[in-house]
């Protein structure tokens, strides 16, 4: 019975396309499911086009986002707005077990390729449609983006400094909130079907996930009409909590403190200079209330130091400090990283050399691995068609000349 | 979409027993909204993190916890002294028959109790063991002392929020943890699918930094393909490909998100905001371009700076709610950067009846919840039951489940072991 990978067996239709679905498809290839991701000519993935593109190579298989999202699938080119286009969708719905899509509310309908349909073609399919804000409500047709949908949610109002306009977060934060809350879905779907025989239609909303993690926020208007806001780096119940300048250009490490032994311990690895004997600083109660002075303080000790040594020196005795690592130091420098063996490199035959990331848990048992490389822009139509819907070779043919498939 | 009334949960079969504190509650808060029965396992006295605020009425108080409330969510109590022998000897009993444990201790904690995977799944060959730490079970870093800032930093993040004048910062929220414990979550129901087809258990060891390195999207790749640092800290900002655009913008009563369209298909509804604009005297420069023909790459940074000044105008004479209720409109992209009192207030969660009460008999009120974020066709949310108080459940399961007597409970809580 044993298998090597977890989800060996599993077989999803995915007609998602940007960062979330492919995220969360990703996920089940490198856990071993046969992943087949449906493009077509006139739509190909948006991701295929974003930088950063490998140096020199050009077109649709040289994004380095696509690449890292992509692992593990197939890509079958069709024709969707074709009947015979939808006839091939409709073979592989039959004898899948999962379809997601991340279209606006509407899109599948007009393709007569939505739930109330597939269901008749595959009784027990279990078919998820991720959307910004929900198939229903007010706001279900306003055309949105992760970039600005985390605005929403209230994520970019507690990023920054509190005297100042809110922050950025660079990548779109909620599109790495919905992917998760796509695959618990679906994991906990098939484990209803997997007891009931029942397949469902899931509608799950972004915004609406997202707001989860920052539940206590909304609590805290809720039950005591406090609008939480920015802080910059300062939290309740440490002091020090900052990030404080190191030897080097835009180099920077982050300290944290909770408790006054951590705060000893400190003040003995800065050699206890005269200023942390002041009362200003011996406990958490004060050193909140002089954390400004007190940052200058640590701020003028780290600026001649490396980032790396400090880490070393305050870590040895237990003060929580880390670097503000870099994608060079992730990526090149990081031993945990590498330990943990979080990106695979991993060749294309078109991009060449590129990076992969594995999920951040490892199943002591079936640990995820890239099955292969990400697909070139319709790389399998032929190999789904052919050896995977057994399609024959005359058939195959006329769908390519008719222009369904490519 | 139909009601969520009457249908039954996806995960209602399953016990989970949760060891976790604040960084990792959250993972057994979603099993729980799934059906689950997840039983909190704290501490003689409580976990440590309901001392974490904001508070109810901002009364410091363990059983007041906003945060331990909404990550407790659903799930039942109860106390028990891992470091005792009759407390281990508990925890292999309960473990015998739940499918999920869930833990937030420092590496290897657990194995000098006894009671690490190698002991559980020889008591339990199904049981899914859920590890969330810091960095992971083992290696270089796995033991080092790891808040979320320190977390966040270590995972590239924070090197790239905040203004490029002042130093990097964090989300004024522990969102390694949520991100974390999501991860966690997926991990463990994979796990889990896994033991449906072959009955085998296994341990999930997940690790916060890399929960958040997922998050990163371009730095990885912007430096081993291009061998660049293309993200420093960039504000409202937004540079990429040597072009800089504005996405946050100051109006009336606050902010807008808001990137100007070109060179897309939906683009041409930039030509609605400016009509609008002309209404008011503004963007008279800006009519009869064709904005979806335009490239971000040949458009010199002066022109988009101008066209931005003068959209600028516009939007600090309205405010984010009538701004976002034009594009909603005319469909274009812009949204309000919300406080938590905008998102309470949001007509579109209103219209998915999205907040729940949740009912605190002690503390004689109802609190609202953020509710359901999926709608199904079969299975429902589950709707809240409020978090446990310290032991709530002690007689549940030690009395009626593990068949103690009142008088052994009675020991037990004289030896500090519940």
């Amino acid at each position: 019975m044993t298998k090597k990978y977890a989800l060996q067996g599993l077989k999803v239709v995915d007609f998602s396309w940007v960062f979330t679905g492919p995220i969360v498809t990703k996920y089940l290839g490198d856990h071993g499911a046969e992943v087949i991701k449906i493009e077509s000519a006139t739509r190909p993935d948006g991701t295929r086009l974003m930088t950063p593109f490998k140096p020199g190579a050009m077109g649709l298989n040289a994004s380095g986002v696509f690449a890292n999202y992509n692992s593990s699938k197939y890509s079958i080119n069709i024709n969707l707005r074709e009947p015979r286009g939808k006839e091939v969708v409709k073979k592989l719905v039959q004898r899948a077990d999962i379809v997601l899509e991340t279209f606006g509310p509407g899109v599948m309908s007009k393709l007569q390729l939505d739930y109330d349909v597939l269901k008749q073609v595959k009784s027990d399919i279990i078919m998820l449609s991720m959307t910004m804000v929900g198939q229903t409500g007010p706001h279900s047709q306003q055309p949105s983006f992760g970039q600005v949908l985390q605005a929403t949610n209230g994520f970019v109002q507690l990023l920054g400094w509190p005297d100042r306009s809110p922050s950025l977060p660079v990548a779109a934060y909620t599109d790495y909130i919905a992917p998760w809350y796509v695959l618990i879905a679906l994991m906990s779907a098939l484990d209803f079907r997997h007891r009931t025989g029942k397949g469902q239609y899931i509608d799950l909303a972004m915004l609406e996930a997202s707001v989860h993690l920052a539940a206590p926020v909304v609590m805290d208007y809720v039950a005591n009409s406090n609008i939480q806001d920015r802080m910059g780096n300062r939290n309740p119940g440490y002091a020090p909590h900052g990030v404080y300048p190191c030897k080097g250009k835009q180099r920077w490490i982050a300290i944290a403190v909770a408790t006054d032994d951590e705060w000893q311990s400190l003040c003995k690895v800065m050699g206890g200079p005269e200023w942390t004997k002041s009362p200003k600083f011996d406990t958490l109660l004060h050193r909140t209330k002089h954390q400004d002075e007190m940052d200058k303080l640590i701020g003028k000790w780290t600026g001649n130091q490396t980032a790396e040594e400090l880490m070393a020196k305050l870590q040895a005795v237990g003060v929580a400090a880390g670097v503000l690592q870099t994608g060079e130091d992730l990526v090149d420098k990081d031993p945990q990283i590498k330990h943990r063996g979080h990106f695979f490199e991993i060749e294309h035959a078109e991009m060449g050399k590129h990076l992969t990331e594995l999920p951040p848990f490892k199943l002591s048992r079936t640990p995820a691995h890239p099955q292969r490389p990400f697909p070139s822009f319709g790389e399998h139509t032929e190999y789904v068609c052919k050896e995977i819907l057994h399609m024959g070779d005359a058939e195959f043919a006329e769908l390519i000349g008719a222009g369904v498939l490519a | 979409m139909a009601k969520q009334k009457g249908k039954p949960p996806m995960l209602g079969p399953y016990r989970v027993l949760d060891l976790t504190d604040d960084r990792g509650s959250f993972c057994g808060k979603i099993l729980a909204e799934l059906g689950a029965d997840v039983i909190k396992v704290e501490k003689p006295g409580g976990d440590p993190s309901r001392n974490v605020g904001p508070f109810y009425k901002d009364i410091p108080d363990p059983e007041k916890s906003l945060s331990w409330f909404a990550f407790n969510l659903n799930k039942r109590g109860i106390t028990l002294n891992l470091e005792t022998r009759d407390g281990q000897e508990i925890f292999k009993k309960l473990a015998q028959k739940a499918d999920f444990v869930l833990e937030t201790f420092k590496p290897g904690y657990l194995d000098r109790l006894g009671l690490g995977y190698k002991d559980l799944s020889k008591v339990n060959p199904r049981i899914i063991l859920t590890s969330i730490t810091p960095f992971g079970q083992t290696g270089p870093y796995s033991l080092f002392n790891s808040p979320d800032l320190v977390t966040m930093s270590m995972a590239g993040y924070t090197f790239i929020c905040g203004d490029s004048d002042r130093p990097p910062v964090r989300f004024s929220s522990d969102q390694s943890y949520m991100q974390s414990s999501l991860q966690a979550t997926v991990g463990t129901l994979i796990a889990h699918y896994y033991r449906q087809q072959t009955g085998e258990g296994q341990h999930v060891d997940v690790s916060m930094q890399e929960s958040m390195v997922w998050t990163l999207c371009y730095a990885p790749h912007d430096w081993f393909l291009l061998k660049q640092i293309i993200h420093t800290r960039e504000g409202s900002y937004w540079k990429r490909l040597g072009v800089t655009y504005r996405l946050i913008w100051p109006c009336k009563d606050g902010y807008v998100c808001y990137r100007l369209l070109m060179a897309q298909p939906g683009a041409e509804v930039m030509n609605d905001l400016i009509a609008s604009m002309n209404k008011e005297g503004l963007g008279e420069k800006m009519k009869d371009i064709s904005w979806t023909t335009l490239s971000f790459t040949e458009v010199p940074q002066e022109q988009i700076n101008e066209w931005e000044a003068e959209i600028g105008k516009y939007f600090l004479r309205h405010t984010k709610r009538e701004l976002h209720e034009e594009a909603v409109r005319q469909k274009n992209v812009l949204q309000p950067v919300n406080n938590a009192k905008d998102l309470y207030e949001s007509p579109q969660l209103a219209s998915r009846d999205f907040w729940v009460q949740v009912k605190h008999p002690e503390l004689r009120t109802s609190i609202t919840y953020p509710g359901p974020y999926f709608r199904s066709t079969e299975t429902a949310w589950q709707m809240g039951k409020r978090a446990p108080l310290i032991g709530e459940h002690n007689d549940d399961i030690y009395i009626k489940e593990l068949g103690f007597s009142k008088n052994e409970l009675a020991i037990l809580k004289k030896e500090n072991v519940i």
